[in-house]
């Protein structure tokens, strides 16, 4: 009962802190431009917050390198449970056009779990909302562990 | 007494990752170090692996927001070690992308200057016409943000008539907007209160620090590789440098607004003026190089990209090396926050356009306490806008 009650609280109000970890910046703007007017996100409940310590989803753009590799397990550690975590751009997801070069360590889930991929380069707006709503219907039929 | 105060390297906003380390006294920066380093991924080292053709495909993925100005400059580099001529079409083409590019980059800075003052209706009005600068780039190339129009020899697609038509009516509709934007920062009193005489950098410090684009051109400095260095068309093109004076931020907001105004001129030119026939010429993927080496610049919308190649004879570059604007511009932004104020540091920031930076986790040592005290950039943001209302309650006092 419990749970439920959890699920239900989530559905409505994800909150969400961006993660850069060495991206382009393209998908970065694109999930930005999901805030503004021609999108709006906000509309579903979904905002960013300034600090992971505030944030159910970890947004995560960006091929992980050596050097943010440590401080995005810190964030992740700093995220209060349940916590999500949803690789935009196919640099997230797999280490991308970036795939190769001696910095990098690959896609985001070699370090943390994930619950949703985003595959764009850069994603669009509209795919970035798909996930979440994704995420959000998992949440409610219960697939994913909270 | 002096605070170290940390500054960065994550944050939500768009930016990517740097650390700053503020040495305060009170409310005044005594020192800054930046740290740089976050977001490196060895891109010269990757860029040898691949091809002539592949290069400007990894280069755009150096920054998304100038994705157009790297990737042209890349194949503009390119076509040098060749020694090859791009037609005339395929020249205005590029142009036409670099100066719609600028548009939609001083747009996206725009509003992110303003929400750091604290001004969100502004941010959400910028960014509600930067979309019809991305829908453009959507009808000519088929994709938002980055858009791989570049070629070795040309651009990889041609532009329609009825596209220079949609093209015209963007320019007459944004022109307004810029003429709204610039009555706004020049006549309300909230943005003059934070942008005057804010972060100044003076012409000697620009020209010594080598500050380069819009920052420097905000104190007066003249350079601009367009002006320079005239590359694809621009020697033709109706195009004008935009100078400021007093080098404060908000000299910083007109230069970028007036540069609107030039690239709308430069627009309109290209879509009266631009010449029928090829707009690329052949080139096989694995043609190997002659030995050669080559250096391409171009203004971006943040200032001077670099680029040089060095070629041995192969069908890969055997060095590359990047110099980006935003690398050239954190020595003068170190100078420009030294003797300010801390609610000041996220508009100074902002006001050279970084690629990278912003203030998203904050921490403060107290040397003295041993304490550690943790700050958000909305923290940050709301003790910067209490910070002001008690200063100007204070000076309305006096009067």
């Amino acid at each position: 009962m419990f749970c439920s009650l959890k699920c239900w609280s989530l559905k409505r109000s994800l909150w969400a802190f961006h993660v850069n970890t060495g991206g382009c910046n393209g998908c970065d703007i694109e999930i930005l431009d999901a805030f503004t007017p021609r999108y709006d996100v906000e509309r579903f409940g979904i905002r960013l917050v300034g600090t992971p310590r505030h944030a159910d989803v970890l947004v995560v753009t960006g091929p992980v390198n050596s050097k943010t590799a440590q401080r995005l397990l810190t964030v992740y550690d700093q995220t209060p449970d349940p916590k999500f975590v949803v690789a935009v751009g196919t640099c997230a997801a797999t280490g991308g056009i970036f795939k190769g070069a001696y910095n990098i360590v690959g896609g985001v889930d070699n370090l943390v779990p994930v619950h949703a991929y985003v595959i764009g380069c850069p994603a669009r707006p509209e795919s970035i909302i798909d996930a979440i709503a994704a995420l959000i219907g998992k949440i409610e039929k219960g697939d994913v562990k909270i | 007494m002096t605070f170290n105060l940390y500054f960065g390297p994550f944050h939500p906003a768009l930016k990517e990752p740097i650390n700053f380390t503020f040495e305060v006294e009170g409310e005044q920066i005594v020192n800054v170090k930046p740290a740089l380093g976050y977001n490196h991924r060895g891109l010269e080292k990757l860029l040898e692996t691949k091809t002539w053709l592949q290069s400007g495909f990894v280069a755009e993925h150096i920054c998304g927001i100038c994705s157009g100005s790297h990737n042209g400059c890349c194949y503009q580099g390119v076509e040098r070690v060749f020694g090859i001529e791009p037609p005339k079409r395929g020249l205005y083409i590029r142009t036409l992308v670099w100066e719609l590019e600028r548009i939609h980059s001083h747009l996206l800075w725009l509003g992110v200057m303003l929400h750091e003052a604290g001004f969100d209706t502004l941010f959400m009005y910028t960014w509600r016409d930067r979309e019809l600068t991305l829908d453009l780039f959507e009808e000519m190339s088929g994709r938002r943000v980055v858009y791989s129009m570049n070629t070795v020899g040309g651009v990889r697609r041609d532009v329609t008539d009825s596209f220079l038509q949609k093209l015209k009516k963007y320019c007459d509709y944004l022109e307004e907007r810029t003429k709204f934007y610039k009555k706004l920062v020049l006549e309300d009193s909230t943005i003059l209160a934070r942008f005057q005489n804010v972060g100044v950098l003076s012409k000697n410090d620009a020209i010594s620090l080598s500050a380069v684009g819009p920052v420097a051109r905000a104190s007066g400095a003249k350079r601009d590789v367009r002006y320079e260095e005239p590359y694809a068309v621009y020697d033709e093109s109706p195009y004008q440098i935009v100078l400021g004076e007093e080098g404060d931020a908000l000299a910083k907001t007109i230069v970028r607004i007036d540069e609107m105004k030039v690239s709308l001129d430069i627009l309109r030119w290209i879509a009266d003026n631009i010449p029928s026939g090829d707009y690329r010429i052949k080139f096989s993927p694995m043609t190997k190089a002659p030995e050669n080496e080559a250096i391409s610049r171009i203004e971006a919308p943040r200032g001077e990209l670099f680029y040089y190649f060095k070629s041995e004879g192969g069908t890969t570059p055997s060095r590359v090396k990047v110099r980006t604007p935003t690398f050239a511009n954190v020595l003068p932004v170190v100078k420009m926050l030294e003797g300010q104020y801390i609610a000041d540091i996220p508009v100074i920031v902002a006001s050279i356009d970084p690629c990278i930076a912003c203030c998203e986790r904050i921490t403060i040592i107290d040397k003295g306490k041993e304490g550690v005290k943790m700050i958000t950039a909305d923290q940050l943001r709301s003790y910067a806008k209490k910070w002001y209302e008690e200063k100007y309650k204070v000076e309305r006092g006096r009067k």
